[in-house]
């Protein structure tokens, strides 16, 4: 069972306000879907090596590195309108951000 | 009797167009006129663009009076799941946080698909950031089953997959992370198709979690199915993970010989929990292959009981910092709430907008997301989760050793009612059990109907080698025919 504290941490570090009532929903909640995912403890894994997709290659699904140039790749000035336009606060074409460092 | 317009699929309503027995216009105008009639019970479309599909239909027909070819995709109405990015359309992806929120641009498949002429009537529904079986999660109000108006479409491209099945446009897009496109498709009694991992860019798909996130398309027939696919696959500078797929679909003289396909059953998707009528309904298609000349073979696939946990957490974990992006700041939903004794800093920003933007699941999802990478559990969590998914994969390489592809049940029930599971997560997560495996291991899959369980449609799952969509898509097709027959 996952405690109240943990619930609180995991909030703070996923920038996710939680009210009183719902830290303690999400503590049932997480908790029976952990017990579930336990599951994954009944057998030994650990001569297998860990996997995530990259990229799948024909024929061999094999995980393979792709890169490319470190160049900045310009867009249009109407797209960069529109991405910018998108922002809840802006000024002069930049993005607006609230208060870091109280003084 | 004359077919009604909405009643046609692809390559019909092409030719249609192509004898000039109707206009795009007049096509356009039916599709528009039965989304009127039947949306408002249905609900699959958030937003619908009538007046650019309209102008659209009217260039087709231009295209058409002065003698042009036209592509087989042009003028044929058709629906985007409202989570991949069509220029200058409010793109939600279900999700408050996103509700004003209009695509900057086209995504690579809608860049294509526009090339080719295609005729955008609408976005559709779906669950939260695609996070959901049934597309009750979404902001904006469940989709309702058009075979069942009680019951769920599936999800997450609930949505899409209605649309098709009620003839509110010809063919969809979806995408599928763990069954989104294969679920509601089985579901609504349409076909779709989840391709190869790499297979089609997801250049403007809205992230969900990056390394199961595949787009594809939703149709009524596997013919259609091909079509759309052919349209929208292939590399893309702007997604690496893309690949340039090399196998051509085979010509009309080269027939796929079924006497030479060997398919496997693994005999782990046929175990408890699987509902009785459902597992008649693919049995008797097992049946029907094999008296088709295919051979049958049963197999085994002995990791699957380990792939819905470790996706459960793969999944989160991938969504947790995907969805990190949603901060009040750069676009979306922003909480401003400053007092008169407090002024408001970055960090309220922050905890307000993604408190008041983000819905349940997607907060569930978050926190389990943010769970499993956190220090102390990463080990016990993330990485286990990564070595199951090596043993999901090589237990399909195996299999494929011997045969060329699998065939199961793409959910072990028939689509439920609306209400029935939306309150237990984890009873809702179960309803993934057939279809987590194959994005683990970024394999194609396609899902068919194959026949009914009461009034609802079952549906059939065809799981290929990578890269091997077209193949899996003929041994889809026979079947199709056959039934027709």
């Amino acid at each position: 069972m996952i405690s109240k504290e943990e619930v609180k941490h995991i909030a703070k570090l996923a920038r996710l306000g939680l009210t009183e009532k719902e830290r303690e929903k999400m503590q049932k909640e997480l908790s029976s879907i952990l017990d579930y995912i336990e599951k994954l403890g009944d057998e030994d894994k650990s001569s297998s090596s860990p996997f995530a997709i990259a990229r799948v290659k024909e024929v061999d699904i094999s995980v393979e590195n792709v890169m490319r140039n470190d160049e900045v790749r310009r867009l249009k000035p109407e797209v960069r309108r529109k991405i910018i336009e998108q922002a809840p606060e802006t000024k002069a074409g930049y993005l607006k951000v609230k208060l870091i460092l109280n003084k | 009797m004359k077919m009604k317009l909405t009643d046609l699929t692809i390559i019909q309503a092409h030719q249609g167009l192509k004898k000039k027995e109707f206009s795009a216009l007049e096509l356009c105008k039916a599709y528009l006129e039965k989304i009127k009639e039947k949306d408002k019970e249905i609900f699959a479309f958030l937003t619908v663009i009538e007046n650019l599909a309209l102008s659209q239909a009217k260039k087709i027909d231009d295209l058409i009076s002065v003698g042009k070819e036209i592509s087989i995709l042009a003028g044929l109405p058709c629906a985007i799941k409202d989570i991949i990015l069509v220029e200058d359309v409010k793109c939600t992806a279900g999700s408050k946080i996103l509700e004003n929120y209009i695509a900057p641009y086209d995504a690579t498949v809608i860049k294509k698909l526009k090339s080719e002429g295609c005729l955008i009537l609408g976005k559709t529904n779906l669950d939260e950031f695609a996070m959901g079986s049934s597309t009750e999660n979404s902001a904006f109000g469940p989709t309702h089953n058009p075979h069942d108006l009680t019951r769920v479409p599936g999800g997450s491209s609930g949505g899409s997959a209605a649309a098709v099945a009620a003839n509110e446009c010809v063919y969809a897009l979806g995408s599928d992370t763990g069954g989104s496109i294969r679920l509601p498709a089985s579901f609504c009694g349409v076909v779709g198709l989840k391709p190869t991992y790499g297979a089609v860019s997801r250049y403007g798909l809205i992230a969900f979690a990056s390394s199961l996130d595949q787009i594809g398309p939703i149709t009524k027939t596997v013919e259609d199915c091909k079509i759309v696919f052919e349209a929208i696959k292939g590399w893309d500078d702007m997604d690496s993970t893309s690949v340039e797929l090399s196998q051509k679909p085979k010509t009309k003289n080269e027939k796929l010989n079924l006497k030479e396909i060997k398919i496997g059953i693994p005999k782990e998707y046929f175990i408890k929990g699987i509902d009785g009528e459902v597992k008649k309904a693919i049995e008797a298609t097992i049946k029907k292959y094999q008296e088709m000349g295919a051979k049958i073979e049963e197999v085994s696939l002995p990791h699957t009981e380990y792939a819905l946990p470790a996706y459960y957490i793969i999944n989160p974990s991938e969504a947790s910092a995907n969805l990190s992006r949603y901060d009040g700041i750069k676009y979306g939903f922003s909480k401003k709430q400053e007092t008169r004794n407090k002024k408001q800093d970055l960090l309220d920003v922050y905890l307000k907008s993604r408190e008041e933007g983000f819905g349940q699941e997607v907060r569930r999802r978050i926190m389990l997301g943010t769970y499993s990478l956190s220090a102390g559990y990463y080990e016990a969590y993330y990485l286990r989760a990564q070595k199951v998914r090596t043993l999901v994969k090589k237990d399909f390489e195996k299999v494929f050793e011997k045969v060329d592809c699998l065939l199961t049940p793409v959910s072990p029930f028939v689509a439920f009612k609306i209400g029935e599971k939306i309150k237990d997560p984890l009873s809702m997560y179960l309803v993934d059990v057939y279809t987590v495996s194959v994005n683990l291991a970024g394999l194609p899959a396609l899902s068919l109907p194959c026949g009914k369980a009461g009034s609802l449609p079952v549906g059939l799952q065809i799981i290929g080698k990578p890269f091997e969509e077209n193949r899996i898509l003929e041994i889809g097709e026979i079947f199709e025919k056959a039934c027709q027959r």
